[in-house]
């Protein structure tokens, strides 16, 4: 395994409050969007974009690009943020987001934006097209690996448990799915809403390599997924847990902030993102 | 090569699929655990490679198929029209209709001759839905030719596509020499005073209509829709021009399929008396299928009926 400097890691930490700003500024520009999700996947975002994924912002349909699925879609914000600073298209146009004609749609959109590699947002399906890239990467003897990141809430999904059940019946280990682990949902907390403990029980009963790791800490996530890289039999998923809102002090486990922040607590998490 | 009198759509489908994998290489199939219903179970078991099994799954059936589209590969996910009508529509939307994935979607079991099986198994709802869903191409052959044309047809096309088969045998009617192109209605018999548009295994009972209307002086014009979606709007215009009247008929719902295709033309264009055969917005039930036939006056007696109906409506 490639030894990850330090200087790398600051890096990307300094990368990842870059993408949690772009967010920011984004969702107070369109008035809408659901901040306090991305940022609690910020940091795994990061970490593919800008570390561990093979991908040519100049050739989106690379055929062996390493592939990423949001499936948990609504935190699409910090996805085209990364997509932005990788250069896939103008960091200006993020500015864009949610307004009429934009490349950038509310919930990702593969025939808009490039670099996306599915329309999603309705939660559920994304692991499931991941098995699908899969089994065409093996059929054509392709080396690249599929990322899937999802929601807890989505584990609800019925959808995630079909495709998690193919993914370990066609031993597709070229698959790495996430699940941002915030502990919450719509309507509150998931062990109220509807409990998903013991989830990773779960998915080593569905066949799957389960660890778990804390989603904020870069260097834990880099060394999750390079492992996972290297095991051939079976899938693996990466449990992270993580805060809502982490970055932001008002926001941080607050799910009230799913809706819009003041200008004045805006001008707050900028400074505090700094 | 041996004429075939009568089979099933969804058999001639598999014959034509195994021809197609083996010439394109980039075709795969897709089942939820139903390879069976188009005589492909041994095929997809000597070709795992390229055919993949996702058991009784529908949602992950067109996950997975979206999946593999994006890597090239031009999946033929096979299924019967409910589950992928219903309980699928949602991936269907998301993954393959607004993603605009090269999604072939094959369903068995169009309608309500589905060998006594039962509304469980009967979908009356699929052009309905497919109709309001953008970008998908709705496509329904009448026989064992012209399902053996479509399938290359589709495959050659790029975009997604429902193809609506049938459970029961059905009569040979198309020859070599039809012309199967995609949003292009047949004429299969000419006549001047009435239009029946017909789909799918209700073009057999059209056919026999036309037959009986012969005997009484009516002269009604035979008009295949293969292809619901898109509709092809100038053979509409052109037989509303022509005969004056329409009657269509469909396996489905008389609300929001071909019928309401073709009144949706009309109203705009040309309008003149119509008149839907199809099921009046009731789920069917187990039976054989001239009981279903008769019952749910699905029947060319019934499209005789509706004839004489529009021509006594008809001005001049």
């Amino acid at each position: 395994m490639k030894r990850l400097e330090e200087k790398t890691l600051r890096e990307l930490e300094d990368k990842a409050k870059c993408l949690r700003r772009h967010k920011i500024r984004m969702v107070t520009e369109a008035q809408s969007g659901h901040p306090s999700t991305g940022l609690s996947c910020a940091d795994i975002v990061c970490a593919l974009y800008f570390y561990i994924m093979n991908v040519r912002p100049e050739d989106p349909d690379w055929e062996d690009r390493d592939r990423f699925i949001l499936s948990k879609g609504h935190s699409c914000g910090i996805l085209y943020a990364a997509l932005a600073e990788k250069g896939f298209f103008p960091v200006e146009e993020l500015l864009t987001y949610r307004k009429i004609n934009s490349r950038l749609q509310g919930h990702p959109c593969k025939a808009r934006t490039p670099g996306v590699e599915m329309s999603s947002g309705s939660l559920g399906e994304g692991l499931s097209v991941g098995v699908g890239i899969a089994l065409g990467a093996r059929l054509d003897k392709k080396n690249y690996r599929i990322y899937v990141l999802m929601s807890d809430g989505e584990q609800n999904e019925g959808h995630v448990w079909e495709a998690a059940m193919s993914a370990a019946h066609y031993r597709l280990s070229n698959i790495t799915a996430f699940i941002d682990r915030n502990r919450q949902q719509v309507d509150g907390y998931c062990e109220d809403i509807m409990n998903s403990e013991p989830l990773a029980e779960k998915w080593r009963a569905f066949g799957w390599r389960v660890v778990e790791i804390d989603g904020h800490n870069i260097r834990e996530i880099i060394e999750a997924t390079e492992t996972a890289s290297r095991i051939k039999e079976r899938p693996t998923v990466i449990i992270a847990h993580t805060l809502l809102g982490k970055g932001i002090s008002y926001m941080e486990n607050e799910a009230e902030y799913y809706a819009k922040s003041t200008p004045e607590q805006v001008a707050q998490a900028l400074e505090e993102l700094r | 090569m041996k004429k075939i009198q009568e089979e099933a759509t969804r058999y001639a489908f598999g014959e034509a699929f195994q021809e197609l994998f083996k010439r394109n290489k980039r075709v795969v199939g897709v089942s939820g655990d139903l390879f069976m219903l188009f005589g492909l179970t041994e095929f997809a078991r000597e070709n795992r490679e390229r055919c993949f099994n996702v058991g009784v799954a529908e949602q992950n059936l067109i996950g997975v198929s979206a999946g593999l589209a994006t890597t090239g590969k031009i999946p033929f996910a096979m299924t019967i029209a409910a589950f992928a009508s219903l309980k699928a529509v949602d991936p269907i939307k998301m993954c393959v209709a607004y993603a605009e994935t090269n999604v072939k979607i094959v369903v068995s079991h169009g309608g309500i001759f589905v060998g006594k099986n039962g509304a469980s198994h009967q979908d009356i709802t699929d052009f309905a839905v497919f109709r309001a869903m953008p970008n998908m191409t709705i496509i329904t052959p009448s026989d064992g030719v012209l399902t053996r044309k479509a399938v290359p047809a589709i495959a050659d096309y790029e975009g997604p596509v429902y193809f609506r088969l049938g459970r029961p045998p059905v009569p040979t009617i198309h020859n070599e020499n039809t012309n199967f192109t995609i949003g292009k209605a047949i004429t299969l018999r000419n006549g001047s005073d009435v239009s029946i548009m017909a789909a799918g295994i209700m073009v057999h009972q059209a056919i026999k209509a036309s037959e009986i209307l012969k005997e009484e002086g009516i002269e009604a014009r035979v008009i295949e829709f293969h292809t619901i979606k898109p509709i092809d709007k100038e053979a509409i215009i052109q037989a509303a021009d022509e005969t004056g009247a329409i009657v269509t008929a469909e396996d489905h719902n008389v609300n929001a399929g071909l019928g309401a295709a073709v009144a949706e033309i009309l109203v705009e264009n040309c309008p003149i008396p119509m008149k839907r055969i199809g099921v009046l917005d009731v789920f069917s039930e187990s039976g054989p299928d001239e009981d279903l036939r008769k019952k749910y006056k699905m029947a060319a007696e019934d499209i005789v009926e509706a004839v004489k109906n529009v021509l006594a409506r008809k001005s001049g």
